[in-house]
């Protein structure tokens, strides 16, 4: 007979057991030999997931709605793909900045904003305490039926109210004592809780193999397999029903809400959160826990639908309720052990929920919402008392036993109406609220408190209205007009049916408008707002931490004595711990003792670091802020920094136009230089082709000079002809030496000129005086035209001489001896300007030839036979001649034909005006 | 029997120094001014020996001296270029193109009537 004495005795058995297991491994811990450091011990901690929700609710759930309970276990598994780059993420970060708690994390996030923590406090306490009287409410009814052994017919929910509340009073107390026997016994909490890691895995595998064993009883023992059960089922036309999922309009959406309510339920629940980042002690760990935990989600879920179909079957009058199928259908059966072990499964369940969520949440009382007002608490002066672990630890003492006393009023309050499923979706759609400005923050830097705050505080505020206002309306606080019809009788403003939207299950409504608030808050706000420069150098270490590398920025200005931190540290760690800190860091530096030691900012953000591991990241900051001076960004300070860069941005407008200019100079400097470097070319082909005109008549005078020299027995006659040829070839090296000189001078603009006005008609009669002679030696005839007065021209006399005498010689040249005519003719072209032209009758020149005799050393030969006598160079020292003094010279001729070489100057009085012009 | 030598070659005060060193020198000498007359009489006088101005009017020396190397009945004559432009590229594309020496105006008569008779010598 299962005696109610057998049940505590067993009870109280297997909870001594649990501290057993975690006696042995915080010992080994201790030891630092880690029995929880392996990837299956993680996964089952994960497990903690599994509540009194999932081992009695489910089949509760199952009973009702058929497949619905399903989402809660899909979700998670949909949210695990993701594990590998989200939560190995998180505890990446986590890992960095030393977080305590969900709360702190977000708070680190966000500037270390002890308000933002504080918010995200208050919401996961009122959040999660009716998941907490859910678990009271299942552990106080097992209880009561189990001793009700073997009557499973008497539970009634009116009759045994006052006794299931005395019930799940004394279960929480106990519940108090057992969480802070497990959780507080050390101040431990920035360590692991090894031993608490090691009994919820435990635990783990207990609720799993009762759980299955009841489903094994009922499916194969008291039915006939799956087979069976479902056939039966299905012959009961209200059992059938639950075997369709998506009966009802709307059940598609709320099917999609619910897993993705699950979805943020496995990473935002606090319990979850400590298990899975807290408690972790390497990120490997989550590729283990990415297979295992959805098995063991699988596993804990295939005899659901088989146990809520065996209960109706086996309770066809409906008179036991369908959330403790579990327990009473091996009761019913009188089967006592496997009753038991059902009943230990769900204490299990139950007391592994309570105790990690009740740490995590005590941990973020303490942290983020007491610690931080105490330190500003100015009278307390709380930073410069003693030892404060003490303190530390009766806080998070009273938080838990404050959080289960609340859990139990609620239970009260609100407990009876709802099923084990409907309230802990209430507490789902709460942690719901965290996901926008946590993942937010996690990959979007542009993310600022002040979003958060915004986006957390809408987002509650919606979920209060639309699902806790209506759960306390429903358990008769308050009547029920306001959910029935509207408050001040709105109908758009109906809870359940805000703004008009109907046909939705209760969860998935509030979700659509909390999720509406809350993201549509957190974006507008962190958009439109500034983030604070703490805020902004958080939100990079968070966003890229998986890029960043070497030491964080260190933050604080003024020093601070070695002495006065290390005080500080001990107060809130402990003086020898505070003393192990500081000496492993003057260790890493390479410090012989902490003495040595500066307290500059490297120093003191270490401090804030191992302070943030123990009372969280904004209290932290508030403790060493106190000693020392705070790199404040000031407002002026910000607008400083952004002159700065609108400076920047101006100077590097700047600099693309400087570039602009740069490329331009480059350009055209390219241009130069390929000028340049054709003007090189030039220069060389033009030395080349002088020393070529040089050597020639070179080496003729040295090889007659030695054949001279060498033969003085050579024929007079022959060594006369020699000696000319030696007199000739030097008289054409000296003249080609003077005109390569001469062309210099003109080209580089270094020739004199004597300019004066001139009358060109003297100047041709000149010319043609001086070349008369060598026209009569080659019998060419010459003839001057000249007008019978001229005006004047300016220009150099000798200079004019010199083109004018190359005419005529080239011209003698060309023309056929004996038959030869030249003549030179001066008109007025034009107003300005006097023209001389030199007309030969000699063999012409073709129009290709006519456009290169001006360059140098570009001869026409008349013959094939004989190059002509001369240089190649007169033609193009008169045509810079002509230029230089303003006119131009140019032939016509065609071949056959004879040639006409004209040239202009320009008019004395003319070139008078041209200056007066000039000078104007 | 007398050696033939072309003197390719438009200066005529060179031709004149030239003619004069190789008919002391005990050669036979023909004279062409211009490239296209160079082949010709290369072809029809067959010399030992061509004296080869680059710089000649028309044909320039390098194309002669190729010419000269592509005719096999020509295989014995020997080939001295001329320059005055003395660049050892010159020099470079003179070798390529066949020629078995190569002088620098202005030349030292002794050395240049030394060098003709060492080719000859070899030609033999």
């Amino acid at each position: 007979m299962l005696q109610p004495w057998v049940v505590i005795l067993g009870s109280f058995g297997y909870i001594a057991l649990l501290f057993a297991i975690a006696y042995y491994a915080d010992r080994r811990a201790r030891e630092g030999r880690s029995v929880i450091n392996t990837p299956v011990i993680y996964s089952l901690s994960l497990a903690v997931y599994a509540t009194a929700w999932t081992f009695y609710g489910s089949v509760g759930r199952a009973a009702h709605d058929g497949v619905g309970f399903l989402p809660i276990y899909v979700g998670p598994t949909l949210m695990i793909l993701l594990w590998w780059f989200v939560l190995r993420k998180i505890i990446r970060v986590a890992k960095l900045v030393r977080t305590t708690s969900l709360a702190d994390f977000m708070a680190s996030r966000y500037g270390k904003s002890a308000l933002l923590g504080g918010l995200v406090t208050v919401i996961a306490v009122i959040g999660i305490l009716p998941y907490i009287s859910l678990q009271l409410k299942a552990m106080s009814s097992s209880l009561q039926i189990v001793f009700a052994y073997p009557d499973v017919g008497v539970h009634e929910k009116s009759s045994t109210m006052p006794i299931q509340q005395v019930t799940a009073f004394y279960v929480a107390m106990f519940m108090a004592l057992f969480t802070i026997a497990f959780g507080t016994r050390r101040f431990d909490v920035s360590e692991r809780h090894e031993g608490m890691v090691a009994a919820i895995a435990f635990e783990a595998i207990v609720k799993l193999v009762a759980f299955v064993a009841v489903g094994v009883y009922v499916t194969f023992f008291l039915f006939d397999g799956f087979g069976d059960i479902f056939g039966r089922a299905a012959e009961r036309p209200e059992l059938a029903r639950l075997m369709a999922p998506f009966d009802s309009p709307g059940a598609v959406s709320d099917w999609a809400w619910m897993t993705l309510l699950s979805m943020f339920a496995i990473l935002f629940l606090p319990r979850q959160f400590q298990v899975s980042v807290i408690e972790n002690v390497e990120e490997g760990h989550v590729k283990t826990a990415m297979w295992l935990f959805p098995l063991y989600m699988l596993a804990i879920n295939v005899f659901v639908l088989p146990i809520a179909f065996g209960g109706h079957l086996a309770f066809p009058q409906g008179n036991v309720d369908a959330d403790s199928f579990v327990l009473t259908l091996p009761m019913s059966h009188q089967h006592e052990g496997l009753t038991l072990l059902v009943f230990l499964g769900g204490i299990s369940a139950a007391t592994g929920m309570v105790i990690v969520e009740t740490i995590a949440l005590s941990t973020m009382v303490c942290n983020d919402l007491i610690m931080p007002v105490l330190l500003r608490w100015k009278r307390l002066n709380l930073a410069g008392r003693g030892d404060l672990t003490a303190l530390l630890l009766d806080i998070r003492r009273g938080a838990i036993v404050l959080i289960l006393l609340l859990g139990y009023f609620y239970f009260v309050a609100a407990g009876e109406a709802y099923a084990l499923v409907s309230i802990g979706l209430i507490s789902f759609a709460a942690v719901a609220q965290f996901a926008p400005a946590f993942l937010g923050g996690l990959y979007w830097k542009g993310g600022t408190r002040d979003g958060a705050l915004a986006g957390l505080s809408m987002g509650f505020l919606v979920w209060l209205y639309t699902l806790l206002l209506p759960a306390f309306a429903k358990s008769g606080w308050f009547g029920m007009d306001i959910v029935a019809s509207g408050p001040f009788g709105i109908e758009m403003l109906k809870p359940t049916r805000l703004f008009g939207l109907s046909g939705l299950d209760p969860t998935t409504h509030a979700m659509i408008w909390s999720m509406i608030a809350n993201i549509g808050g957190y974006v507008l706000v962190s958009i439109t707002g500034r983030q604070s420069a703490a805020e902004h150098s958080q939100a990079t270490l968070f966003v890229d931490v998986f890029t960043q590398t070497g030491e964080r920025g260190q933050q604080w200005r003024t020093t601070t004595s070695v002495s006065a931190l290390q005080t500080l540290l001990g107060r809130f760690l402990g003086p020898t711990r505070a003393a192990e800190l500081l000496q492993a860091y003057a260790t890493v530096r390479g410090f012989k003792s902490a003495e040595e030691l500066e307290a500059d900012a490297g120093l003191l953000s270490f401090a804030e670091l191992q302070l943030a591991g123990t009372i969280g990241a904004a209290s932290a900051h508030t403790i060493v802020a106190s000693i020392a001076q705070e790199e404040n960004l000031g407002l002026d300070e910000v607008m400083t920094i952004i002159d700065e860069a609108s400076h920047v941005i101006a100077y590097s407008h700047e600099l693309e136009g400087k570039q602009q200019e740069l490329e331009a100079a480059t350009a055209s400097l390219k241009a130069a230089n390929e000028r340049l470097k054709e003007l090189d070319r030039l220069k060389d082909d033009f030395i080349s082709t002088v020393t070529h005109e040089l050597r020639t008549p070179l080496t003729s005078i040295r090889a007659f000079s030695e054949i001279l020299y060498d033969h003085p027995d050579i024929d007079p006659a022959e060594r006369h002809r020699f000696l000319g040829l030696v007199i000739k070839e030097s008289e054409r090296l000296t003249r080609l030496i003077n005109q390569v000189l001469d062309l210099a001078k003109l080209e580089s603009g270094l020739a004199e000129w004597r300019t004066a006005d001139l009358d060109l008609r003297e100047i041709v009669v000149d010319a043609v005086g001086a070349t008369s002679q060598l026209f009569k030696a080659q019998g060419v005839q010459i003839e001057a035209r000249l007008p019978a007065r001229a005006p004047l021209v300016l220009a150099d006399r000798d200079r004019v001489m010199q083109v004018l005498l190359n005419l005529l010689s080239n011209a003698v040249k060309f023309c056929p001896p004996r038959t030869g005519r030249v003549e030179v003719r001066l008109t007025q072209s034009g107003d300005a300007t006097m023209r001389v032209e030199v007309e030969d009758n000699g063999a012409g020149i073709s129009a290709e030839h006519q456009a290169v005799i001006f360059q140098k050393f570009r001869q026409v030969g008349d013959t094939l036979t004989q190059k002509p006598a001369g240089t190649g160079l007169g033609l193009a020292i008169c045509r810079q001649i002509v230029s230089r003094l303003g006119g131009r010279l140019w032939v016509e001729s065609e071949p056959g034909r004879g040639s006409t070489f004209s040239f202009t100057l320009p008019l004395a009085q003319a070139s008078d005006e041209v200056r007066a012009v000039a000078n104007a | 029997m007398t050696p033939r030598i072309l003197i390719a070659e438009d200066e005529e005060s060179i031709i004149a120094s030239l003619e004069f060193l190789m008919r002391r020198a005990g050669y036979e000498t023909r004279v062409a001014r211009d490239g296209d007359a160079a082949l010709a009489s290369a072809a029809q006088y067959a010399p030992q020996l061509v004296l080869l101005d680059i710089m000649l009017p028309g044909l320039s020396g390098f194309d002669v001296c190729e010419r000269i190397r592509a005719d096999p009945a020509l295989r014995a004559t020997r080939v001295m270029m001329l320059t005055a432009r003395g660049a050892s590229d010159d020099e470079a594309r003179g070798r390529a193109a066949g020629a078995d020496d190569y002088v620098t105006k202005p030349f030292s008569t002794h050395d240049l009537v030394a060098r003709v008779r060492a080719l000859l010598a070899r030609g033999r």
